[in-house]
C-alpha cells in the first residue's frame, strides 16, 4: 500500500540563491586582509582572545573621536583615569581636543600603556563556561561520590562542628567579595582587558561561596546533627571571624579599583585566603577522616592561584615597569601594603583559635602563617615591590 | 538538578548575603531614587552549579553550528546586501553587550536589597558571554565573507563614525548619570525587555531569509538569556514603584528612554531589515508590522499598561507617536536614505534598490514611489564613478540634514525640527521629544525638584562639526576607512568588486568641502536663523527642498 502525499498549496519561504559571497571568490583590493587591523597585538600574531577583548571598551585618546556622549553629574563620562591613582604611560596627556575642523584622530596605539595589559588566562564566553561547569561537574561528582560511600560518617565529631561553623563562614568571605569588590570593579578600569578579568574573578569567588553553601546543605541532609544555619551565627558573632569579617568590609570599602584588587589578590588572599584553604583547611582535613572537603577547597584555591592571581601579578607588574610612572606607582602601593598588611595579619592572627578545634589538630597556626608570609613575599617580589616591616607582625 | 532540590540551592544561597557591621561597601554612583529596604524575592532562581554547565550547553549549540556553516559553504549563499549591514550592526553591538555588563554595579548599593544582587552578578557575567560571542562572530565573518573590508577595521570605525555614535547612545546611557535612570530604566526596563526583541529575534529572522542562519543562531542564543535580565528589571522597577517620591523621576526617565530607543533602535534596525534584505516575498513582515507586533502589542499593551496600576505614569503619547513616525512619516525609510547618502562616510557597501525592492516597498507602505523612488533610481544611475561626485553633492533634489543633538540621527522628518538655545549653542532636534531630554531631562533639577545626580549629554555630538572645511578624500583617510591599496574606498555605493568599478579617494578630492550644518547655524543672524528654520520645516519627505512660495 503507498500513501500519497497530502496537495498542500506552496508555503512562503525564502528561497537560497547562488551568490558565491564567499571568501577567495574575486581578488580586490582587501580581499585578503583578513584579521582586525586595528591593535597592536601583545605576540607576534594576533590571538583569539585579543580579537574578542580588544578595543571594544573605546578610549578617547585613541579612535572614540566623537569622545564620551553620556555623562555623570559631574561631566565625566566612560571610564576615567582617575577612577585609581595608579598611571600607565601617556595617562597624563590630554583628552584630544574637539572644535570646528580639527579632525578626528586621536593618539597612535596603544593609547596609553594601560592598554598593554593582557590577561594571561585569555577569558573571554568559551574559556569561562568551560573551566566552571568543569569545576562545578567535578565538585557534584566528589560530592555524590561520597554521598554514596557514605564518607561523610568517617568524620570525627568535632570536624562535622568545623565545616558547619568555620568551612562555612568562608563562603561569606567569598560572596562579599565577589559582588562587592570585584563585581563592582568591573564598571571601573580603563580597558575591556582589565574589566574583563576582573568579572571572570568576581564570577569565580560568587560561584565558591555557591559551592560552600551547596555544599553546606548536602551535609544538612547526610550527616545527623548537621547544623546548617551555624555558619551565620560564627560570621555574626565568633571572635575569632570578627577580625576576617572586619578586613572583607574594609575591602569592600575601598574606593580606588586597583587599590582594592591590588589589597583582595596581593595582600588578603595570600595571607588570609591561603592560610585559612591551603594551610588550615586542606591539612586538618584529612586526619579527621574528610577527603571532600579539600576538594572544595582545591578548587577554589586553584581559582585563586592559577586564575586570578595570575592575572593580577601581570596587570600590576605592568605598572610597576611602567616607563614614565613606573617609580610613583611603586611608592604607592608599597603604600597599600603598609596599610593591608597590618589589616591582613591582623585578621590572620584572629583567626588562630581555628587551629585548636579539630579533634585531629593542623601544623601549628604559626607555621601555617610563616608559610602563607613566604608565599606573599615571593608574590611580592615577583612584583618588585618589597614587604613591609608590619609583616613581621 | 530536580526542579525541587533548584528551589532549595536557591533558597539556601539566599543564607550568602550578610549586612556589614564595620564597613559599608563603596559608594560610586548616586541616585534621585528612594529606595526602601525591604525583604525581596531573586527574580532570578539561578544556582552557578546549574547555570554554567547550561550555558556551557549552548556555547557546545553555537560553535557546532559555526562549524557546521564553514563546512557547508554558508557564504555561497548569504547575501552580500545583507552581510554587508552586519559591518555596521556588528561593530556596534559588543559595546552595548559589555555595557551592560558594566552597569550592573550601579544598582548594588542603590538598590539596598541583598536578593537582588545575585541576579544582577549573572547578569553582568551574561553580558561578558554576548560581548565576546558577538565579536567572535564578526571575526568569522572577516574570515570567511568575500569581503573582509569593514570587518577587519570593525572597531576602529565603530568609533570614530558617526553611526557608531549614534548607536554608542546605546551603550553609554546604560552606565553613566543617574543610576536607577541608566542601570535600571534605560537598560533594563526600555533596551531589554523592549527592543531587544526587533534587535535578537525579528532581525535574525531576516538573516536566515538572506542565507546566514549563524547571525540567529547566536542571537537566539543572546536572546535566551534575556528573559532573565527582563525579571531583573521588572523586580527594580516595582520597588522604585512602591516609593511615591518616584514616580515624577520614573515618568521622566520613561520618556526619555522610550524615545532615545525609538530613536535609535528603529532607526538602525528598521534600515537592515527594510533595506539590507533581498527576501521581498509580499507576506514576509515589514519592520513596521513587526514593530506593531513585538513593540506595541507585546511590550506597551501587554508589559506597560498592566503597570499603570501600580502608579506608572506610561508615556502613551509618545509610543503613538513613535508608531506615527514610523508609519505615516516614513522614519525608516528617511533614515536609510540617510545612510545611502552620506555612504562615503561609512565603512560597508550599500546595494541600490531594484524594481524588485521597489514594487515590495509600494505593497507594502502604499506611496512609498511617490516619495522615494526617484531618489533611489538617482542613487542607482551614481552608483559607479563615471566622472561625478557621489551622490552627496550631486544635485537629486536632497538637502543635507542638520543633526538632532541629543539622538544625533539627523532630523530628517524636516517639519518636526525645533531649535533651542543651549549653554550658549544653537542646537537643532530631530522632534520635541529629544530638544525636552537636553533641555529638560537631563538637567540638575527637572520641573522644579533636584536632580543633583541626573547625567549629562557632553561630547562633540555633532560629526561634521571634526571636518568643518575638510576635504573628503581628507576625511576618509583620516577615518581610516581605506583599503590596504591605500586609495580605494572601504564603503561603496553599489556591490560591485570589480576595482575598476570601485570609488578611490582620488574621486573624492574635486568635491566640495564637507560643511557643517551645525557651525552654520550658529553663524546666523537671528533674522537668518528664523528663516532656516521655516525653510527646513517646509521640506521633505524624502529630504525635497521646500517648494518655491507663492
Ligand atoms: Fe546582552
Ligand atoms: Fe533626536
Amino acid at each position: 500500500m503507498t500513501t500519497t502525499a497530502v496537495p498542500s498549496t506552496e508555503r512562503s519561504v525564502p528561497k537560497p540563491a547562488f551568490t558565491d559571497a564567499e571568501a577567495g571568490a574575486k581578488v580586490f583590493p582587501d580581499s585578503d586582509a583578513r584579521r582586525y587591523n586595528y591593535f597592536k597585538p601583545a605576540k607576534r600574531k594576533q590571538s583569539h582572545y585579543e580579537d574578542v577583548t580588544v578595543e571594544v571598551q573605546p578610549d578617547p585618546r585613541h579612535y572614540l573621536s566623537q569622545g564620551w556622549l553620556y555623562g555623570f553629574a559631574d561631566g565625566k563620562g566612560g571610564y576615567p583615569l582617575e577612577w585609581t591613582a595608579l598611571r600607565a604611560w601617556g595617562s597624563d596627556r590630554p583628552v584630544p581636543e574637539r572644535y570646528a575642523g580639527s579632525g578626528g584622530a586621536g593618539y597612535e596605539w596603544p593609547a596609553h600603556g594601560w592598554h598593554e595589559f593582557r590577561d594571561p588566562n585569555e577569558e573571554w564566553e568559551l574559556t569561562l563556561y568551560r573551566y566552571n561547569s568543569n569545576v562545578v561537574r567535578q565538585l557534584n561528582q566528589n560530592i555524590e561520590a561520597a554521598r554514596q560511600a557514605k564518607a561523610f560518617d568517617q568524620w570525627n565529631r568535632n570536624w562535622v562542628q568545623f565545616v558547619a561553623q568555620h568551612v562555612g563562614a568562608w563562603m561569606h568571605v567569598d560572596h562579599g567579595l565577589g559582588l562587592y569588590l570585584f563585581a563592582n570593579a568591573n564598571r571601573r578600569a580603563p580597558t575591556n582587558m582589565h574589566n574583563n578579568a576582573i568579572s571572570v574573578n568576581s564570577m569565580h569567588r560568587i560561584r565558591a561561596a555557591q559551592d560552600l553553601a551547596l555544599y553546606n546543605l548536602t551535609l544538612s541532609e547526610e550527616i545527623e546533627g548537621f547544623d546548617g544555619g551555624a555558619h551565620i551565627q560564627t560570621w555574626n558573632s565568633d571572635p575569632a571571624w570578627q577580625g576576617v569579617r572586619e578586613t572583607a568590609e574594609q575591602l569592600t570599602s575601598i574606593w580606588d579599583w586597583c587599590e582594592a584588587i591590588f589589597a583582595a589578590n596581593v595582600v588578603f588572599e595570600p595571607l588570609v585566603g591561603e592560610l585559612f584553604r591551603s594551610n588550615l583547611v586542606q591539612q586538618a582535613a584529612p586526619s579527621n577522616g574528610d577527603f571532600i572537603t579539600p576538594t572544595l577547597i582545591g578548587a577554589e584555591e586553584y581559582d585563586f592561584a592559577e586564575r586570578d592571581l595570575r592575572y593580577t601579578k601581570p596587570m600590576f607588574h605592568l605598572l610597576v615597569t611602567d616607563k614614565q610612572f613606573g617609580a610613583e606607582n611603586r611608592k604607592l602601593m608599597q603604600q597599600w601594603l603598609e596599610t593591608w598588611v597590618p589589616r591582613c595579619v591582623h585578621a590572620a592572627r584572629t583567626l588562630q583559635p581555628l587551629w585548636s578545634q579539630p579533634d585531629a589538630k593542623p601544623p601549628r597556626f604559626e607555621d601555617g602563617l610563616d608559610r602563607a608570609k613566604s608565599r606573599f613575599s615571593a608574590i611580592l617580589s615577583e612584583l618588585e615591590l618589597t614587604a613591609p616591616k608590619e609583616l613581621g607582625q | 538538578m530536580s526542579r525541587q532540590s533548584v528551589a532549595k540551592a536557591h533558597q539556601k544561597i539566599q543564607e550568602l548575603s550578610w549586612d556589614p557591621v564595620y564597613h559599608e561597601p563603596v559608594s560610586h554612583y548616586g541616585t534621585d531614587y528612594t529606595f526602601r529596604k525591604a525583604k525581596k524575592k531573586d527574580p532570578l532562581k539561578q544556582v552557578l552549579r546549574s547555570y554554567f554547565p547550561m550555558q556551557e550547553e549552548k556555547d557546545h549549540r553555537v560553535y557546532g553550528a559555526e562549524d557546521g556553516a564553514i563546512r557547508g559553504n554558508m557564504f555561497r549563499q548569504v547575501q552580500e546586501r545583507w552581510l554587508e549591514w552586519q559591518k555596521l550592526f556588528l561593530s556596534i553591538i559588543p559595546l552595548p553587550e559589555i555595557s551592560a555588563a558594566r552597569a550592573m554595579p550601579l544598582l548594588f548599593r542603590t538598590v539596598p536589597n541583598p536578593e537582588l544582587h545575585n541576579g544582577q552578578a549573572i547578569q553582568m557575567i551574561d553580558e561578558v558571554r554576548h560581548s565576546t560571542i558577538q565579536q567572535n562572530l564578526k571575526r568569522l565573518y572577516m574570515n570567511n565573507y568575500i569581503d573582509p573590508a569593514g570587518f577587519n577595521s570593525s572597531l576602529r570605525n565603530f568609533q570614530n563614525d558617526y553611526c557608531g555614535t549614534i548607536g554608542r547612545q546605546f551603550a553609554e546611557g546604560f552606565i553613566t548619570g543617574d543610576a536607577i535612570t541608566a542601570a535600571s530604566i534605560y537598560l533594563t526596563i526600555v533596551a531589554e525587555t523592549a527592543f531587544t526583541n526587533t534587535l535578537f529575534v525579528a532581525m535574525p529572522a531576516e538573516a536566515a531569509a538572506n542565507g546566514d542562519y549563524l547571525l540567529p543562531t547566536v542571537f537566539h542564543s543572546v536572546q535566551s538569556d534575556e528573559s532573565r535580565h527582563i525579571s531583573n528589571g521588572y523586580a527594580t522597577l516595582l520597588m522604585a514603584l512602591s516609593d511615591e517620591s518616584n514616580h515624577q523621576l520614573l515618568e521622566r526617565d520613561l520618556r526619555y528612554a522610550w524615545w532615545n530607543n525609538h530613536r535609535v533602535v528603529d532607526a538602525a534596525i528598521g534600515t537592515f531589515i527594510e533595506y539590507g534584505t533581498k527576501d521581498r516575498r509580499k507576506d514576509r513582515e515589514s519592520y513596521a508590522e513587526m514593530w506593531r507586533r513585538w513593540i506595541y502589542d507585546d511590550y506597551y499593551r501587554s508589559y506597560l499598561v498592566p503597570l499603570e496600576k501600580y502608579g506608572l505614569t506610561i508615556p502613551h503619547d509618545l509610543i503613538e507617536e513613535s508608531w506615527n513616525q514610523i508609519w505615516n512619516k516614513g522614519y525608516v525609510h528617511e533614515v536609510a536614505q540617510f545612510f545611502a547618502t552620506g555612504w562615503l562616510a561609512n565603512y560597508w557597501r550599500i546595494d541600490p534598490m531594484t524594481d524588485a525592492d521597489f514594487e515590495w516597498f509600494e505593497y507594502k507602505y502604499p506611496g512609498w514611489y511617490d516619495k522615494y523612488g526617484k531618489w533611489w533610481e538617482n542613487y542607482n544611475r551614481l552608483a559607479t564613478p563615471n566622472g561625478h561626485h557621489p551622490i552627496v553633492a550631486e544635485n537629486v533634489d536632497y538637502v543635507y540634514p542638520h543633526r538632532c543633538w541629543t539622538c544625533m540621527v539627523p532630523c530628517l522628518v524636516r517639519e518636526d525640527m525645533v531649535m533651542d538655545k543651549v549653554d550658549g549653542q544653537w542646537r537643532t532636534y530631530c522632534h520635541e521629544a529629544c530638544r525636552w531630554t537636553d533641555v529638560e531631562a537631563f538637567r540638575p533639577t527637572y520641573q522644579g525638584r533636584n536632580t543633583p545626580n541626573m547625567g549629562q549629554l557632553i561630547g562633540a555630538r555633532e560629526w561634521e562639526t571634526l571636518y568643518h572645511g575638510w576635504n573628503w578624500a581628507d576625511v576618509v583617510k583620516d577615518m581610516g576607512f581605506v583599503r590596504d591599496d591605500g586609495r580605494t574606498m572601504v564603503a561603496q555605493p553599489h556591490l560591485d568588486l570589480d576595482p575598476k568599478k570601485m570609488w578611490t579617494l582620488d574621486h573624492l578630492r574635486r568635491m566640495p568641502a564637507v560643511q557643517s550644518p551645525n557651525v552654520l547655524l550658529n553663524q546666523m543672524t537671528d533674522d537668518e536663523r528664523a528663516a532656516f528654520q521655516a525653510d527646513y520645516n517646509r521640506q521633505g519627505p524624502a529630504g525635497r527642498p521646500a517648494p518655491a512660495q507663492v
